[in-house]
């Protein structure tokens, strides 16, 4: 790897940002007894209210996702600007690719939250394994990518 | 005690969201860099990761000595632990369109608040995947493999 010409404190705010993501997943283990997995959380969502599940559950399951929204204005009232989002993809291969990921992290049962972050801080096998194929499909998929836009 | 519930839901949601604009998963680019490893590869997504990681494993082995959660009753986690055909198939399916995307789920609630139509447009697209499995998939899986949950 040709390093670039910058310090650790550089990659302080990706530490910083993820110790809270690591500290939010543990406060909802603590507080509600859940994995914090996004994925699930929305699927969870997705399904009405009173249909099978609980009606409590799904207004959690709702208020998370709400919290997940508001994250970035509370950066914004900290930071005083937005956090930066870059897309590169057009609308189509954002189309396609927003399909695979809803598809892929359900029947997977779960996304990089999921599986990524809790799945890994609890050792899971399962998820130790999701987590390398998803990364391997996913480096695959960009140097592909790479070869054939130049 | 419902209320405190529905407050620590939205609690842990905003700091999770907090997270992602802090740590810079919420920029597809430089999601994408992380992946490019035979490119300009941007190791920063290996520190969220190591953050979150880190800060969780420690977090959740605490929590585990209690009996039970603070607001609910009992804890709610995954007990399947056998690597099976689903879970190969969707972790791949998922690393594709995350890496054409640099998009996943997390990072593209949280970007809809504020980053404009591309983002409504990839979660708009998403939650229909996720309909597609659920209500399409997941029955026939279901009825094609007998093997109860849980085994092995």
């Amino acid at each position: 790897m040709s390093a670039p010409a910058t310090g650790l404190l550089d990659y302080l705010p990706a530490l910083l940002g993820g110790a809270m993501i690591g500290l939010s997943a543990t406060l909802l283990l603590l507080l509600s007894g859940r994995i914090a997995g996004i994925s699930g959380i929305l699927a969870g969502v997705l399904r009405l209210p009173g249909g099978g599940g609980r009606a409590g559950r799904w207004l959690g399951n709702a208020l998370f996702l709400l919290g997940l929204l508001l994250g970035p204005w509370l950066y914004r009232l900290a930071a005083g600007d937005w956090p930066t989002v870059r897309i590169e993809a057009s609308a189509g291969l954002l189309v396609v690719a927003g399909l695979l990921v809803g598809f892929g992290t359900r029947l997977g049962s779960g996304c990089t939250s999921g599986h990524g972050v809790c799945g890994l801080a609890r050792l899971s096998p399962r998820s130790l394994a999701a987590v390398g194929l998803f990364l391997g499909a996913a480096v695959a998929t960009v140097f592909l990518q790479r070869l054939v836009g130049g | 005690m419902a209320v405190l519930r529905l407050l620590a839901a939205l609690g842990s949601g905003a700091l999770f969201g907090l997270g992602l604009a802090v740590s810079g998963m919420v920029d597809p680019a430089r999601v994408r860099g992380f992946l490019d490893v035979t490119g300009a590869w941007d190791p920063t997504l290996g520190f969220v990761l190591a953050g979150a990681v880190g800060v969780a494993f420690v977090g959740f082995r605490l929590v585990r000595g209690r009996e039970r959660p603070l607001l609910e009753a009992a804890f709610e986690l995954p007990t399947r632990r056998s690597i099976d055909r689903p879970l190969v198939a969707g972790a791949l399916l998922f690393g594709v369109g995350w890496g054409l995307a640099g998009f996943c789920p997390g990072p593209a609630v949280a970007a809809l608040s504020f980053a404009g139509p591309q983002v409504l447009l990839f979660v708009a697209a998403m939650l229909v995947g996720m309909l597609l499995h659920d209500r399409f998939a997941a029955p026939r899986l279901a009825r094609s493999t007998h093997a109860p949950a849980g085994s092995s």
